[in-house]
This record gives structure tokens, sequence and C-alpha cells, in this order.
């Protein structure tokens, strides 16, 4: 296995976000290695897997192989069972991936572009040498690397540790940060093209439970509660709501895991660093999703450091224009969804079950999350209050 | 005195992204707290998904 001694970029970090930058700097004719520490991209699977078409196939044609099924309808619903439908003519078709395929085929994409990768390869830290970053240190089979380059990006994922060598400020507070669980269950009865989120405070407090089918009875059901609120782990509201609804389920696989619901981190970039995806915090604060935030920030940031690359400037400078493009793109939105999740999460289970009523007399096809937060507004002015703050900061 | 419970811990990494101190360390098959480093703020046992952080002291009364 040759490694060079030096590498215009490194990219540390396997996940969709990681591989999509390693791609984009190898088509643009840079030179680059990404490291991954597991033993295989794509696994462990800490995910629910689901995602819109549209944040995908356009920059992928869809593969049959990485698509578990496609989701036409998601229902929410509310502590008293009441259910709201959002249909696919108001927010799309969905998709749940089969991750594990899905980030091996970007990586493939990336190394069919040039990129090198690693994987079983533990970033330990990086080389400093008169304070400037110049490299990254290693582990691969037990014996450690010292790899020179011009640019590291950070895709790390939720512990973001690149960002805190580099001296950036990556910690997260517990009202920023859902503990999660989930379980791959088998053997069990549910529509093969719904996804199903469950509501309130005794069910998922500060988050919500998910049922994310796979196809032929297979379903990832999961749940998010704000690490803030909880009285009991993660893992103890998954079985409370496993053993009430899918009783006689068998597990094929249990998952543990965090979201980092904060929006984007004030900073993303310095001297010689990006971070991007989860490691930056770009996730929807509501949802939880951050797949289409890692694709987009990989793609950005690959742009931007193959440019700083050719332009023989790595500097903070230089590198922050990948955070001001990805703030238009999709930074200022999840600010904004950010401001909304504290408020959306604080509802009582009577305003839970409230919104749901009122949601339910909106046409289907028009309800989408944007018509939500209208409904959750009327129910509870606090809300709105937050609503109109958010758009005007 | 906190300490990861090796048997319960799936190695998610998430108790790093809460710790003020950086004092989580792991690889692909281990995680573990750097006493050295540790201020016993408990945000890592309050975060875990599985409760696998244990205070020294619910360790020894198991």
């Amino acid at each position: 296995m040759l490694i060079k001694e030096f590498y215009d970029v490194i990219v540390i970090g396997g996940g969709p976000a990681g591989t999509m930058s390693a791609k984009t700097v190898a088509e643009n004719g840079i030179d680059v290695l990404l490291l991954e520490r597991d033993r295989e991209i794509g696994i462990p699977v800490r995910c629910a897997e689901g995602v819109a078409i549209s944040a995908i196939d356009q920059f992928f044609p869809l593969e049959k192989r990485w698509i578990a099924t496609e989701i036409y309808g998601t229902c929410l619903y509310s502590p008293d069972g009441n259910r709201a439908y959002i249909s696919e003519k108001a927010i799309g078709r969905g998709l749940v991936l089969e991750r594990r395929l899905f980030d091996s085929a970007i990586a493939e994409y990336a190394a069919k572009k040039g990129a090198k990768i690693l994987t079983k390869a533990n970033a330990i830290g990086l080389v400093k040498e008169n304070g400037k970053i110049c490299g990254v240190v290693f582990t691969l089979m037990n014996v450690k690397y010292k790899v020179r380059c011009n640019i590291v990006i950070g895709a790390d994922g939720i512990e973001s540790r690149v960002g805190r060598w580099a001296g950036l400020d990556t910690r997260l507070s517990l009202n920023n940060i859902e503990s999660s669980a989930q379980y791959v269950l088998t053997d069990i009865d549910v529509d093969s093209h719904s996804c199903h989120f469950y509501f309130g405070n005794e069910i998922a407090p500060g988050g919500y439970a998910w049922i994310f089918p796979k196809g032929r009875n297979i379903a990832n059901i999961g749940i998010g509660v704000s690490a803030e609120r909880l009285h009991n782990n993660a893992k103890y509201y998954l079985d409370k709501f496993v053993q009430e609804k899918f009783p006689n389920a068998s597990i094929i696989a249990f998952i543990a895991g965090a979201v980092p619901t904060s929006g984007t981190l004030p900073k993303i970039t310095s001297d010689n660093v990006m971070l991007i995806g989860d490691a930056a915090r770009q996730v929807n604060p509501v949802t939880g999703g951050g797949i289409a935030s890692a694709i987009i920030s990989g793609q950005i940031a690959g742009k931007i450091a193959a440019q700083s690359i050719k332009s023989n400037n790595c500097s903070n400078n230089f590198l922050n224009k990948y955070h001001k493009q990805w703030m238009k793109i999709r930074g200022n939105r999840l600010k904004i969804l950010h401001k909304l999740k504290e408020s959306f999460f604080t509802l009582t289970d009577k305003q839970f079950c409230e919104i749901c009523r009122i949601a339910n007399q909106v046409d289907e096809d028009k309800l989408n999350l944007f018509q939500l937060f209208k409904i959750a507004v009327k129910g509870n002015p606090k809300l709105l209050a937050e609503l109109v703050k958010a758009y005007l900061t | 005195m906190y300490k990861i419970n090796i048997e319960l811990c799936d190695i998610c990494c998430s108790c790093s992204a809460v710790c003020p101190t950086d004092a989580i360390f792991y690889t692909e098959f281990y995680a573990k707290i750097e006493q050295s480093k540790c201020i016993d703020c408990g945000k890592c046992a309050i975060l875990c998904p599985v409760s696998a952080i244990e205070t020294e002291e619910a360790t020894s009364a198991n």
C-alpha cells in the first residue's frame, strides 16, 4: 500500500461529506487522501437513512443498489394517537437509503476521479510547524504515519476532533445535541412506502420516535431525545416504544449515537482547515437529517479547496468562501430551523395533540413542514414570537 | 470519577462532542476517559444513549 509523503488535501472521515469532498477535490485535478477510521466505508450505519430524492439526484444518478425503498408519504402522530398525513405532493418523494452501499458508492466515485482512500486509518493529530497546520498523523494497522498536506478537511462526524485540534470550538452544549438509539427490526408489519414520526414528552422528550421502512418487512426504528431533558437514556425510550408497537419483532441491528442540532458552528474554517457535515454541525435541527447537508457542504468545500490549492492560498480568508457559500445555499435555513426547534420541542402533549387535530383539517396534499409550523404557531404564541425573531435576525 | 464501561459502549463517540476538556479518547474498537483531563462534569454520562459512562462509586457498588 503506497502512501505518499504529501497530498494537497487530506480528508478525515469517510461518510457522505468526506467522500463527496474527496470526489470534488479529485475531479478538479487535485491530489487527495481520505482517511476512514473504520474497517469499511459505510459502516457502522448510525443513521435512520431517510432523505429527499431531490437532495440526491442533483448529485448522482439514482442507483437501485443503494436504495432500500421509496417514500410516498409521511405520518405524524400526536401523543393521543391522532395522525396528520403529509403526502409526496407537498414535500416531494423520499428515499430510504442503504447507507452502507450509498457511502461506499460515493467513495467509489471519488476513487474513480483519482482520490486515494484508506480504511482502518485512525487520525490522531495534526502536524503543525511554526503554528501552521501542514499535515495529519494517523495510525494504520499499528504503524504511525505522518503525511503532509496543504489543506485538512475535517469530516469526522459528531465527535469533530479535527476541529478541536485546529483550535476551532466544536463542543456542543446539552441543549444542542439529541441522544439517539435505533434498532433495525425484521418480521414487522409496516408499509414499505411511508415514514412515521411520533411526538410527545412521554414518548420522546425534546425529540421524536421514527419508523423508516426498508422493504421486506424490515425497518429502522429509532428515537432521538434532547440530552438536556433526559430522565432515562435514549435506549430506555426506544425499548418502551418498540415494546408497545412491535412486541414480537426480531432485532437485526442496534446502534447508538447522537445528532448535533445547534445549526452550523460559528467558525468552520481556519488557515489550512475546513470542517464539513456533522463535524461542522450542518444538520437540520428539527428533523435531525444530515445526509443532504453533508453532500452539499462536501461539494462546496471540495470546490473551494481545489481553487485554494490552485491559487496557492490556503488561508482562512480564502477557505472562508466555503462558509459563505454554505450559509447562502443551506446554512441560513438551518439557522431559522434551529430557532424554531427550541419552541417546537417544548410544546406540551396537549399542544401537540391540538396541532395534529388542526393539521388534519388541511388538505393532505398541501401540508408541509412550514404549514405545520403555521398551525403550531396558532396554538402557541411563544412560537410565533420565535418565528418572527428567526426571520428578522 | 467517570469511566466508560466498554461492555456497554457502542463507540459512537458522541460523548466527546460534549466533553469540555477533550478528555475522551477512542479508536475503532475502544473508548476511554483520560482521567488527567476529566473534570467530572458528567455531561458525557447524561448524553450517553446506553448509559455506558458510570461514576467510579456506581461501578464499585455493582
